[in-house]
This record gives C-alpha cells, sequence and structure tokens, in this order.
C-alpha cells in the first residue's frame, strides 16, 4: 500500500478495502518509526490528520468523494494551514500557530485530502540542502549521510521514504525540481501564476511557485488539479480557464521535439549525471521523440541576477517579521528599534540574514540600477533564449542538479558554492517557465539523478504527458531507499 | 560559462567591489539586524564572496533591454471597493508577542 500509486489508492478506498482512518494510521505509524531518523516533519499531530480521515471516510460513504478524497498529503510548513504551526523552519514562526489556511490548504480540504503533517524545509525557503532549517537538518533517505537537497527537502525527504504518498513543494530556483532529483521522486514547478502564492510564506514573490511533489508524474497531474486555479487573493494569480492536467498523459510522444542546451552538458556536470540523463534521451528517442541542438547563451547569468532579484525580494518581504504582530520577539530591549534588531537577530538564520542584507543593499540608494535594474534586464535576456529556443522544440530536457546528493555539511560553510548547485533550475524561474524532474538513473553512490524537463508557458500538461510516458517504459520511479 | 568556471569566477577573480566593515553595519542598521561583536567580519567576508558571483552581470550590454518584473506581463488587476473579510483580529492578536485591548504593544515611541 505504501507504494501505491494516488490512482490505486483512491480506487482501494472507493472498493472500501481500506478506509481513509487506516491509511492516514498507516503512514502515521511510518512517520513515527522513520521520522526520527530524517526529521521530514516539523510537525505532525495523529488526532487532527486522523478527524480529516474520518470526515474524508463519511464523504467517501455519502458518494461525495473526487479523485484526492482520503488521500494523505503533507504540506511543506511554508503553507499557512488553520490550526497547525506553520513555522518556515525558523526560530522566528516557530510560535506561529496559523489562523487561517493558504489557498493551496483549502483547495487541498475542499479535495478531501487529509493532512498527514507539516514538513521540514530550509529556512525560508533560503537553501539547497536542507541545513538551514532551524527544526534541524533533513537526511536523505537514500543515504542518512547525504542532504535531501532543498528547500522542500522534507517534502522530497518524507515522499521518498514512504512517509506520505504525496506532498506540496514550493520552488524558487529550484527548491521543488532538486530535491525531488536528489531524493528519486517527480515533482513539479508550475508556470509562474498558475498556483496561488496566497498564505504561501513569501520569499521572493516574482519567482515563488508551489507545485506537486510525487512518486510519478501520473499522481502530480492529479495533485496540480486540485492545486491550480484562479485565486483572486493573489494579485499575480492567472485568469485562466481550468485545466485537466491529465488529459495528455496517454499520447504517444512520436515527433516529440525535445531540445538540448549545450549549456547543460558542459564542464560542471558530473560524469555520472551526464550518463544517466544521455540514457535518458535515449530511451526517448526510442518512444519516438527526436533531440534538437538548441542554446541558452544567457543562461550562464542566471546564478548572479537571481542572487539580486531573489535577495532583494526577500528583504522586502521579510521586513514584516518585527516581533509586533507575530513571530519571535527578543526577551530583551530597550528602545522600539532595539527590540525590531534584536527579535531579527535573534529569530533569523545565518543564511537568512546574508540574503537580506544582500538584498538592502542592492536595494538602497545609488545601487538600485546597478543591480536590481540591470538583473531585471538580464531576466527579460534569460526569458527571451526561451523563447527563442521553443520555435525549434517542444520541450526542453537536461540535467536537474549537476550531481547526486552531497554530503551533510559538504556545502554548508560556503555560501557561493551552495549557490551554483542550482544552476540549471534558476533560469526557469527568471523566465516564470513550468518544469519537472523526474528520476532517470543512478549515480555515485547508487544515488538517484534528475531529469529537468522544462516547458513552454502553460506546457504542463505536455511535461506531465513525456514524463508518463517515459515512466510507463522504465521502472526508476518505481525504485525506493531500503529502510 | 559552467558551474565549475563560475566557481572559479566566485572565488579567484579580484573583487570589484568589495565591502568596508563600516558599510557592512550601516546595511545591517538599514535591515534592523543586530550584528553580534566580531560578526561583522565574517559576514563581510561571505557577502564579499557572493558579490564577486553578482558581479560578473555588470559586464554585459543591457542597453535598450526593458526591466521584465514579472513572467507574465499582465495588468495589475483591480477588485470591486467592499468588504470581504470577516472581523476575525482576535484570532490574529492571538498569536502577537503582546497585545492588550484589542492594541499591539510596543515600546513607548512618544515620550
Amino acid at each position: 500500500m505504501i507504494n501505491a500509486s494516488l490512482k490505486e489508492l483512491s480506487a482501494a478506498l472507493a472498493a472500501k478495502q481500506l478506509s481513509s482512518v487506516e491509511l492516514a494510521g498507516l503512514f502515521l505509524d511510518r512517520i513515527e518509526r522513520l521520522n526520527p531518523l530524517l526529521n521530514a516533519f516539523i510537525t505532525v499531530d495523529r488526532e487532527r490528520s486522523l478527524a480529516m480521515a474520518r470526515e474524508a471516510d463519511a464523504r467517501i460513504a455519502r458518494g461525495e468523494s473526487g479523485p484526492l478524497t482520503g488521500i494523505p498529503v503533507a504540506h511543506k510548513d511554508i503553507f499557512c494551514a488553520e490550526g497547525w504551526l506553520t513555522s518556515c523552519g525558523s526560530k522566528m514562526l516557530s510560535n506561529f500557530v496559523s489562523p487561517y489556511d493558504a489557498t493551496v490548504i483549502e483547495r487541498f480540504k475542499a479535495a478531501g485530502t487529509v493532512t498527514l503533517g507539516k514538513t521540514n524545509m530550509d529556512e525560508f525557503a533560503m537553501g539547497s540542502s536542507n541545513e538551514t532549517s532551524f527544526y534541524g537538518p533533513v537526511k536523505n533517505p537514500w543515504d542518512t549521510a547525504a542532504v535531501p537537497g532543498g528547500s522542500s527537502g522534507g517534502s522530497a525527504a518524507a515522499v521518498s521514504a514512504r512517509l506520505t504518498p504525496a506532498a506540496t513543494g514550493t520552488d524558487t530556483g529550484g527548491s521543488i525540481r532538486q530535491p525531488a532529483a536528489l531524493c528519486g521522486l517527480t515533482g513539479l514547478k508550475p508556470t509562474y501564476g498558475v498556483v496561488s502564492r496566497w498564505g504561501m510564506i513569501a520569499f521572493a514573490s516574482s519567482l515563488d511557485q508551489g507545485g506537486p511533489m510525487a512518486k510519478s508524474a501520473e499522481d502530480c497531474a492529479l495533485l496540480l488539479n486540485a492545486m491550480a486555479g484562479f485565486d483572486e487573493r493573489d494579485s499575480t494569480s492567472l485568469e485562466r480557464p481550468a485545466e485537466d492536467y491529465a488529459r495528455d498523459l496517454d499520447k504517444p510522444l512520436a515527433g516529440l521535439r525535445i531540445g538540448l542546451p549545450k549549456e547543460f552538458f558542459a564542464e560542471g556536470l558530473s560524469a555520472d549525471v551526464a550518463q544517466a540523463v544521455e540514457a535518458a534521451i535515449a530511451e526517448y528517442r526510442r518512444l519516438g521523440a527526436v533531440a534538437v541542438n538548441i542554446s541558452l547563451p544567457n543562461m550562464k547569468l542566471s546564478v548572479p541576477a537571481y542572487y539580486v532579484i531573489a535577495p532583494a525580494e526577500a528583504s522586502s518581504n521579510l521586513s514584516r517579521f518585527d516581533g509586533v504582530r507575530y513571530g519571535w520577539r527578543a526577551p530583551q530591549y530597550g528602545d522600539l528599534a532595539d527590540m525590531y534588531c534584536k527579535s531579527r537577530a535573534q529569530g533569523f538564520g545565518a543564511e537568512v540574514k546574508r540574503r537580506i542584507l544582500i538584498g538592502t543593499y542592492v536595494l538602497s540608494h545609488g545601487y538600485y540600477d546597478a543591480y536590481y535594474l540591470q538583473a531585471q534586464r538580464i531576466r527579460r535576456l534569460i526569458a527571451a533564449d526561451f523563447a527563442e529556443a521553443f520555435k525549434s522544440c517542444d520541450l526542453i530536457m537536461g540535467p536537474t542538479s549537476p550531481s547526486v546528493a552531497f554530503g551533510l555539511g559538504a556545502k554548508a560553510g560556503d555560501p557561493v558554492q551552495m549557490y551554483l548547485s542550482d544552476i540549471y533550475t534558476i533560469a526557469i524561474n527568471l523566465a516564470g517557465l513550468p518544469g519537472m524532474s523526474i528520476p532517470c538513473g543512478t549515480g555515485a553512490r547508487n544515488l538517484p539523478v534528475g531529469l529537468q524537463i522544462i516547458g513552454d508557458y502553460f506546457g504542463e500538461a505536455r511535461m506531465l504527458n513525456a514524463a508518463h510516458q517515459y515512466q510507463l517504459a522504465t521502472d526508476w520511479h518505481r525504485r525506493a531507499p531500503a529502510l | 560559462m559552467p558551474y565549475d568556471t563560475l566557481l572559479r569566477f566566485a572565488i579567484l577573480v579580484p573583487r570589484t567591489m568589495s565591502l568596508s566593515l563600516d558599510q557592512v553595519q550601516r546595511i545591517a542598521d538599514l535591515a534592523r539586524i543586530e550584528l553580534a561583536p566580531g560578526e561583522a567580519e565574517q559576514t563581510r567576508d561571505q557577502l564579499n564572496g557572493i558579490f564577486a558571483l553578482i558581479e560578473e552581470m555588470q559586464a554585459v550590454n543591457t542597453a535598450g533591454v526593458a526591466p521584465m518584473a514579472h513572467a507574465q506581463d499582465v495588468a495589475q488587476r483591480l477588485r470591486e471597493d467592499r468588504a470581504v473579510e470577516t472581523d476575525r483580529h482576535a484570532d490574529f492578536q492571538e498569536v502577537a508577542p503582546e497585545v492588550e485591548a484589542g492594541l499591539y504593544l510596543v515600546p513607548r515611541v512618544i515620550e
């Protein structure tokens, strides 16, 4: 049952082979047993989860269930969920029990899913290894001495270890795709504006996007159907007709044009990752796709531009944490300014402070044009590269991460080296395109390798189609760590 | 530029911009973050490493390129001017550090 797809789980619930309460109990027991080893969850609340499961069972009994009713889902601790501690991995919010639901949580509740808990993450989603969490690092279930990736590392480890059938994540520069790759999962970051950001604690508002993390493309399609949709409370939410993201799963891939950017396969890519990705492309050729060589000449500028734009927006977003309305307040302080300075110094961890300082500097008087405006111009050049590339291909493929999961602590002391682990994912956020990662093999130390699939705007159904067809022909996505 | 070269760039290229300790302190003041004694130096070194990475951007000629704020060029949506939220201030203030009579308490600002 722990390896079953969402469709199989839903069928089992509908056929009364098991109840939602039993299903939730099964996963809660696994969490109880394995979370001490992995630290994937910040909050688990068995009673609250079982109450939701009872409600789902009643709904199923009344014949009012949908495709996700009764299915357990874990949520990244960045999504505000009423009555649940919503810490965002930070001491700053370590006392914040949310008084309201994020739109994503509301939508999952409406679909009848059962919240299994809130997953660990890099503090305020700033990190690529899940080592910046106030609640301690998450371990990779494939190798507990390695990182799970970040920032949605808790969600990735939880799905990978089969502590939950599915989870939510958020992706600002790779935070769904990179941990999905490092933990052997399927994860999708939608087109910017497809999933509501309301109630999702903001890091870099023009880049942040929520998305599903699960065992397969088919599961991700069902989850995205629940998550996506216009929300008038998010000013950047896109007003578009509802889509069934699973509609194209079964289409054959004959004639699909796959763009291979030469920049993705250049110096810097580990040989083991390159080999697995190339084997995946060969499999796509067997499935009828054709490979096209493309170039994204400005991709090299994505990391520098990102480390201006994301910290600038973060410094602005995180100014709300001042110890007045919510969050940490220093126990001792002098005047108001001192209360702000001490509360923020104590409430934020080192990486968050670093990014706030970078952002404050690049937005400060006299530097705005040289940094923020220049970064936004480069952002347009990067988006234009993708527009040009999509004239000759339908999807772009390459590695998600330059290497398999690295060791805990290996990059923790060197922010620049950590930032470069998102070299293949950041450009997609800057352009606002959808991207996903699917497992496509193993590399060094037998650890999973992720294949990144990038679509044109609103190309999610096509990406999921390509991912699903690959998953019908291969079994990398079925492999689970021995725990 | 591949990953390795970027990394070399970040580490080896002479810093075209380097923050002083005073500047770091000023940024921290602006950001309302107190730096512990001795913390400024380590912070400066890390920020300088990150700025070396960022500096690569400066060499690019972007004359005539319009800045891109959001991925989709959509106009700001306006909503009808009517109250849609219910009054839940008691719930919201429950998570505040210090509240009295429906007000957030902070140190006295005006004597």
